[in-house]
Formats: C-alpha cells, structure tokens, sequence
C-alpha cells in the first residue's frame, strides 16, 4: 500500500462537469486519484479521464525545456516555408536526415532566450505592421487567470481583439443564439438540477462520453426519480437505453423538427400563455412563421415520423419541469445558430425556463470554456461579456489596465478560424497560441495546414509538441492543471480551485507566470511611451499570485465579484456571485432575461451546405470518445490512448453490406477536401446513410474531411455534416495496421 | 419534514426521523456503529453484518445499516451478544483474506482485540492479481464481497452493469460476464469500483506498479512505447 505524501484537492482538468478531484501524490506522482462523495458536482464519481487520465504529465515527450528555432537561435534569416517538425535536436546537435532545413531544428534553450526572442519578435512585428497583425488564441483547458492574462496582454499591450479560443469551434451558435433571444449564454441551471424535471430533452449531445457525469444523473433522474427523457440525436447513443422516446432524425434538420413541435405545441394550445405574455415578443408574427412547420413537413425532411414528432412535443409541452440539454449536434453546424434558436423557442413557448431544473443547458465541452468566455477570451467582447466596440466598456478597461483614453481598440477582431484565414502578407502575421491545436480542431486541415505556413511568427505556449505546435517558432513549455493554481469555470458556472499537487517538471512554468514574464519583457521593448500617442507605461504584470490576477478581473467584471479564493475553497460559487455576502446563483432568469424580454426569431430550414450526392454518398459526422479528449494532446500521450489507440470509422450494416464492407476492414474515407484511411466499424449505432467519425487522432484526422463553411451569424464550422464516400483499402494503408481497438461495450 | 420519533440506544433516550436506519440514528447521535460494506454512496445490503446491534424483543442480531428506528426500540450497539459477533466476523474474514490493506478493518480488529489464529484451519481464499486492462487491476484474495463496486457499477452510479457476483458460496467471487477480461465488457473504465473499494482488492494500475517496486519514471515510460506508431516515426523527419 502505497501512503501518499499528500493528498490535493482540485478541479479536472477535462470535461465542462468540472469534477472535484483529490490527487494523491507520492515523490511528486500522482499514482491515484478519488473524489470526495460529498462533492456537489459529481458526488464521488469520475470517468475514465477523470479517474486515470493524468500520465501525460509524466510522459517522456513532455516538453520541459523551452524551445527556439535555430534560425533564431544564431540569427539566420528564417528558413524558406514554414514545416510541421516534430523532432528536438540532442545537445544542439543537428538533426540527420531532416526533410528540411537544419535552420528549421528546435534547439533547446533557457527562459531568457525564449522569451527575449518572443518579445524581440512580437514588437519587430508590431511595431511594423500594427495591430491587425498581432493575433492570439487564448485556452478553454487553462485557467481563468492565464485567460484573462492573455487577452489583457493582445489587448492592451498590442491594441488588438484578434482574440479568440476554441468556443468558437463548439458553442459559438449557442451562444450568439442566446444572447440574441435572452442576452446570456451560460446554462440557466446547474446540470445536477436534472433530476428536478419530470420531462427533458437532450439533443446533439452525446452525453455518456462526452460529459459522462451528467450522463449518471441524467440516468439516476430516469431511474430513480421516474423523469422522461427525449433524446433527439441521428446515433444510437448509449442515452437511447434510458429513454422514453428516440427521434433519430436526419442530420442538419433540428430547425424544421424542432419547429414542428413548436407548431405541434401552438395547434395544440399547449403554451404558456401567462409566460408568453409576461417575458417574451414576437410571438405573434413567429406563430405565422410556424404554419409551414408542419409534422408532416419535418418527417419529409427529418425522417422522424410525424405521430413521434407530436408525442415528443406534448410530453415536453406539458411536463411540470421541462429542461433542454444540448451539445455539438446543434451548434456545430453552418445553421447553428438557427438551431439552438429553435430550441429557444420550446422553453419560450411552454416557459420551461427560470426554475429550479427547467431550463436552456448548452452543456459546455471544456473544463474551462465557459470560464476562457467569461474571461473575455474572445474578438467582440471583454471580460463579462462587454462588447468592445462599446465605448463605456472600453473605458472601463482603460482605466483599470492605466491605458490611456481611447488607447484600447473598439473595433471586433477576428474569429478562431478568421485568424487563421488571415494569415498571409497584409494581414495576421504573429500568432501566439496558448494550449491550444488547430491543427486538429479546425475544419478542412489541408487548408488550415497552408494557413499555418503562411504566419511570419508562431509561438506555442503548451505541454507537447502537438500538430500545431510542431510549425512554431518558439515552444514556451507550461504545466498541465497540477502544477499550478487557479481557477475554472464549470459547465455549471460553478468557479473552482485548481491546485498545484506538485513542482513543475524540469523548467516548465505555470502558464501565468510566463505570460507575466513575457508581458514585462513586451512593455520594455514598447516603450519609451510615445508621447504623441500618450502611450502610458500600462497595466499591472507583478502579480503575486493567481489570485490578485482575478481579483483585478473581478473589479470590472459583476458576475465574479463576490469570489475570493477564501470563499472557494471548499466548495465553488456559482456565478452570477454580485458582492462578497452573496451565495451564488444556482438558477438563472427566475423573473427577467438579461435582455428584458425573450425574443422569438423567425426561422427557416436551410440545408446542410454539403449533402450526399452519387458521387459522395455518406453524410459524414464527426464527434469524440470517452476515452480521448479534442486533439488529443493530453489523452493521445496517455494509458487513455491503450484503451482506445485508433480511429475508426461507424457505419451502419446495411451501407456496410451494400458497399462490400465488413467489421474492422481498412476503408478509405474521401471527401472533397481530403482523405484518411482508418478501420470502419459495422454498428447500428449510426444511422443508414451516415458514418462518423471520432475527431482525436491525428494519423486518420476527420477534419481533413470537414467542410468549412460557416454559420453566418456565429462564424463556427459545419463539423457536423460533410458529403463523403467510403470504398475499402488495404491493410498496409493503415497508420497502424497493428493496432485495433477492442472493447466490448462498442 | 418525517415526523420525529424517540427510542434508546445503549440507554440514551434519543429523537430521530421516522424511517432512518438504526445506523443513521446513531451516527447522528454521535454513537459509533462499525460497518464494512457499508458506503454513504452506495444502497445499503447488510450483507457483512458488521453493524448488527442488539433491539429488545427482536429475536437476533439486526444489521442497523437497514433496519429502521421504530418508536420505542431499545437498541444496544455495544452488548456482549453484539461484541461477540462482530468479533468473530472479523476473525473469519481475516483468516480466509488479505486484509493487509484494509486499514479501517484493521483498526476495528485492533478494537475488538480479534484473535489472529482463531480459525487456524480456515481455507484462504487466494485468486491470481487480474491486470488485463491499462486503468486498475483487481486482486481478488482482498475481496471480502462487500458488493460497493458491483453496486456503483449498476444503479448506485454508473448503470453499466459490469461485473456482478460470480459462482456460489465459498466459491463466490466478483466477476464478468463469462469471465472476460475488462476491456471486452461493457465496462467504460471509470473506476467507480475502484473508489468505493474498502480493501485495496481494486487499484489503480499505477498505483500497483509504484507497489511492485517500480519508479515513476519507468512507469511513464511504459504507457508509451508498447506499439510503435506510425505518426510517432513522422516526428523524425
């Protein structure tokens, strides 16, 4: 029996659910972890990442060393064409057989040298070409304080809002629908209030692996406390055996489903007429706009018989609690927005919103993306969601970042996949990318790849050498979630303490404390403050702690006043937490919407951008594992990637049979912007006529395959429905024909 | 609110709710009631019979862990009959397991000064270390079926339904579906079991190496060299 040296009590650093965790360390190693029964949020229990998942931190790719290019290291030009290496040069030796330059080596170096060249390089850069070329991406998986370290840095040092992080990639069409309908993106409720409702729908989630905490409840609450659960969602996901009614509907066709049921739910008077009255407009001219939705109308289009359509709408119409759980299926579309809005609609119609339990929950994917947005991580708003070309917001910020009068720039900045977009001559040419891995995470990769070649200067702040990392300049080595403290902000809106459990490895640094560093070194090398400009000698760099860095965020941002990391250390304050007495606010909009009253839009079906055709046959959908977080830098590097080492491809038996296909066969997966190949596997969990395809791993990365069209409003990518086609291929196509997944539970 | 009921236990005359457990009873009041497989998280069995107390007019030993407070019980949690009983509960239990790393059992047989050799003809129950999956391994000669890791495994937290009791009577164990190694089952590696497990039968894979003398360094090394990876070699371009 091993006796732990200590035992630290954190937050993980995973999923949104934003477990409690107590790391037991022995010799600065953490060989086990628990979770307090008692905790609120997961009571006890963890998943598989949760549980196990920490071995990256000790893995032996870990970088621990900061790294630089040799070109910058001896003062070359840089090399012709910017290449993805992953290799780290021995004892700054060259490299043998390098495909390219050896000017193109890492070489390690000290802290000083790094971050000399980074500053050195940012202000060459700046000062030539200005604001517009300077861009970041801020982190979901770092904690508050790193966040709004980051942003205040582009924002105040280089005047831009080229800011963003990966929400966009994954609620942004929430969270623009949202803050148009109510004026608030966060979920209404906390998601333990699941077993409050005796009717709830959750659609385009696949729950049980994405935030498989919820899932327990969700099931306890079908269980244990006779709730009825509607899943609306074109797989057969493990949620399906606890519900009361599965409408597998056809991909990209939520706004015409979800609308019949609003029309089943107005035709039938099932509304709430005193709710529809009292906090919302525009009902009328919307029910005109319904009359086309008819259940017949959405089963043409949805698949979804119509009778099944009406009994979904009456059981969530006339529950007592209704609530809504909802995940990528709906906002990662290039009509997002439209269908989180028409989700909107049902809690609008039958006023399932603003109590305990009922509600509108955007389950949040990262362990910190609701806190990265609320730290003000991205182009068109500042910390607490205050638009930046408002001009009392911007003033705001001026004078408690000591900017100078109209210093801070009011106009939006770019998106995620907009920076990257830019990245050429004249546009973005210094990116600076905290934890993040594009590389993975964007749409359409063979683009996003030229992309990438085109930025002048590239500085990855992470723990590995991930797919993006490997085209940087500079690698900044940071420290995973135990060897810091901070902050995170659960899908709950709960802020919690993240600790450190044990020194970081090697020369590694807590990712605020490099960018304080980095930020001292910028405002040297800016100055002398231009008088013509007044540019002022700006904001506060010396922090003590993480916590006087959310302390200064929390004195301009209301939600997080009342949090101190006194008043957390137990157990997390749910935000909105207005003064230090307050207690938290569990339930959101019980009398009023951010916005004053709810607004109906007027909603129409549009058709995913590309759909299967003769040519390409499958609607591909992407989506992720239990096993493997997002990119795949942290559980790619693990005993996670043991229990699930290779992607696959599911297809349903009867397209299997059709295209001569069989279980475990080596197919070839092409769309119209690329190919993979990996092994298929033949399930009823897919619907006829769509694959999908789990979005983690590299060799067989499915966002070579996704299309880059975006959702008008919300800028974020159709992830969720390409035009593919699928023919076998042989075993030696593989990345590794080796290795095969075998698990009994799929 | 359940209405408020009084009883005595061992002589105090106590007020609780209407439908608590005997255990809960005293617990509130400060009473300490040993218990095993007894776990906050998880639906009470009284299959270990640890807990028994002693209740006037009852004709054996009641598990108080499931047995409700009635108005007026006379309990005893400390009797001779109830000392005796749990004495020897955790004598069988030591002389047929590993309880090495059992550390609340070992405090109560410290307690009820248990007899090491009280059943020196007893058959141990010995099974081979199980380590056929990369999260936790299982060793079941520290398994004394408190049932905790069946239980979260279905209703009590996970609903995945696992693993379950295995075989009969001495031959009992905690087992899969025809006996297949973990990652074949329906099991999603969670480790709920692992957390509940009172024994250290169930562990954390790591935390079994560091205990078979490896160093955490060679431990970190392990999870990543098993199969070569093509995307691996691309790293040496």
């Amino acid at each position: 029996m091993i006796k732990p040296d200590r035992i630290v009590t954190t937050t993980c650093p995973y999923c949104g659910v934003g477990c409690n965790l107590e790391l037991h360390v022995k010799d600065d190693f953490i060989f086990k972890v628990t979770s307090p029964f008692d905790s609120p949020v997961n009571h006890g229990n963890l998943c598989v990442k949760g549980r196990f998942g920490y071995d990256y931190i000790y893995h032996p790719k870990r970088v621990t060393t900061p790294l630089v290019r040799r070109y910058l290291l001896e003062k070359k030009p840089k090399p012709e064409g910017r290449e993805q290496v992953f290799a780290v040069s021995k004892n700054g030796k060259t490299i043998e057989h390098s495909k390219v330059s050896n000017d193109w080596d890492w070489v390690e170096t000290d802290w000083d040298t790094a971050l000399n060249i980074t500053a050195d390089k940012l202000v060459e850069i700046y000062k030539r070409d200005g604001s517009d070329a300077m861009a970041v991406y801020c982190c979901a998986k770092a904690t508050n304080e790193d966040n709004y370290l980051l942003q205040k840095m582009w924002r105040s040092l280089f005047r831009t809002n080229n800011v963003d992080h990966c929400t966009r990639l994954c609620h942004a069409g929430s969270v623009v629908a949202l803050q148009k309908a109510i004026g608030s993106s966060a979920m209404s409720n906390t998601a333990s209030q699941v077993i409050m409702n005796d009717v709830f729908i959750v659609t385009g989630s696949n729950t049980g692996e994405n935030h498989p905490i919820i899932a327990l409840q969700m099931k306890e609450a079908v269980q244990k406390y006779g709730a009825k659960m509607i899943v609306i969602d074109p797989r057969r996901i493990d949620l399906v055996d606890f519900a009361e009614m599965w409408l597998q509907l056809k991909v990209g066709t939520n706004v015409p489903l979800f609308s019949a049921m609003a029309h089943v739910i107005v035709k039938e008077n099932l509304i709430n007429h005193d709710f529809i009255a009292r906090r919302t407009e525009g009902y009328q001219d919307f029910v005109e706009s319904l009359e086309k939705f008819t259940p017949e109308y959405a089963e043409e289009l949805s698949g979804v018989p119509a009778e099944d359509i009406r009994k979904a709408a009456r059981m969530y119409a006339t529950a007592k609690n209704g609530a809504i759980y909802w995940g990528m299926g709906i906002s990662q579309l290039s009509h997002g927005t439209a269908s989180a809005m028409a989700l909107i609609h049902l809690a609008f119609l039958t006023g399932h919103i603003g109590r305990d339990g009922t509600g509108l929950n955007p389950l949040r994917g990262q362990n910190n993306v609701q806190g990265a947005s609320d730290m003000g991580s991205m182009p068109f708003h500042y910390p607490g969601y205050m638009r930046v070309d408002n001009e009392a917001n911007a003033e705001k910020w001026e004078k408690t970042w000591n900017i100078e009068p109209g210093g801070l720039s009011r106009k939006l900045g770019l998106t995620t996949t907009e920076i990257l977009g830019h990245a050429h001559e004249g546009g973005v040419r210094a990116l600076f990318i905290m934890g993040e891995n594009p590389m993975m995470s964007e749409p359409n990769l063979n683009e996003t790849r030229k992309h990438m070649t085109h930025l002048e200067f590239l500085v990855a702040q992470d723990l590995f050498i991930n797919e993006s990392g490997a085209f940087a300049d500079v690698f900044l080595p940071a420290t995973p979630f135990a060897e810091k403290d901070g902050t995170f902000t659960n899908t709950d809106r709960r802020v919690q303490r993240v600790r450190t459990a044990h020194p970081p490895r090697g020369l590694a640094r807590a990712d605020w404390n490099i960018l304080c560093d980095l930020a001292t070194r910028l405002e040297v090398r800016l100055g002398p403050f231009d008088g013509a400009q007044g540019r002022r000698a700006s904001a506060k760099w010396d922090y003590a702690n993480p916590e006087e860095i959310l302390r200064e965020m929390a004195s301009v941002n209301k939600d997080y006043a009342g949090v101190t990391y006194e008043r957390i250390e137990k157990v997390g304050l749910i935000y909105p937490v207005p003064d230090m007495d307050h207690p938290g606010t569990p339930t959101l909009f019980t009398e009023t919407f951010p916005s004053g009253r709810g607004k109906f839009h007027l909603l129409d079906y549009v058709p995913v951008m590309e759909q299967a055709d003769d040519e390409y046959p499958f609607v591909l959908t992407t989506g992720r594992l239990l096993e493997h977080w997002h990119g795949g830098t942290m559980t790619r590097n693990s005993a996670l990637n043991e229990a699930y080492p290779e992607a696959r491809v599911e297809m349903h038996p009867a397209d299997a049979e059709m295209h001569g296909i069989t279980n475990n066969m080596p197919v070839r997966v092409t769309s119209r912007r690329g190919e993979i190949v990996l092994r298929a596997t033949v399930t009823e969990k897919t619907s006829v006529g769509v694959v999908f395809i789990p979005w983690h791993f590299a060799e067989a990365a499915a966002n070579l395959l996704t299309n880059d069209a975006l959702d008008p409003q919300a800028l974020i990518p159709e992830f969720k429905a390409c035009a593919v086609q699928v023919f076998p291929a042989r075993e030696d196509e593989l990345a590794n024909p080796e290795v095969e997944v075998r698990r009994g539970r799929y | 609110m359940a209405d408020k009921i009084s009883l005595v236990i061992d002589g105090q005359e106590l007020s609780t709710e209407q439908g608590k457990t005997l255990l809960d009873a005293a617990r509130d009041n400060g009473i300490d009631v040993p218990t095993i497989c007894y776990h906050d998280a998880t639906t009470a069995n009284g299959l270990c019979r640890m807990c028994v107390v002693e209740v006037e007019g009852m004709r054996v030993l009641q598990p108080a862990c499931i047995v409700q407070s009635g108005a007026g019980m006379k309990v005893q949690t400390r009797s001779e009959k109830v000392i005796r009983s749990r004495k020897t509960i955790l004598e069988m239990l030591d002389s047929t397991m590993d309880l090495s790393e059992a550390a609340e059992i070992q405090v109560m047989m410290q307690d009820y000064s248990t007899e090491p050799n009280r059943f020196p003809d007893a058959v141990r129950r010995e099974s081979e270390v199980k380590d056929d999956n990369p999260m936790y391994v299982r060793d079941y000669s520290k398994c004394l079926l408190c049932w905790r890791c069946v239980q979260v495994c279905a209703e009590d937290a996970q609903y995945t339904f696992a693993i379950n009791f295995d075989g009969r009577g001495f031959e009992t164990q905690i087992g899969t579906f025809f006996d297949k190694a973990i990652p074949e089952t329906s099991c999603v590696l969670c480790g709920q079991c692992v957390g509940v497990c009172p024994t250290g039968a169930l562990k954390p894979k790591r935390e079994y190496l560091l205990e078979q003398g490896m160093s955490p360094s060679e431990i970190s090394v392990m999870n990543t060299g098993r199969k070569k990876r093509k995307n691996v070699e691309r790293s040496n371009v």
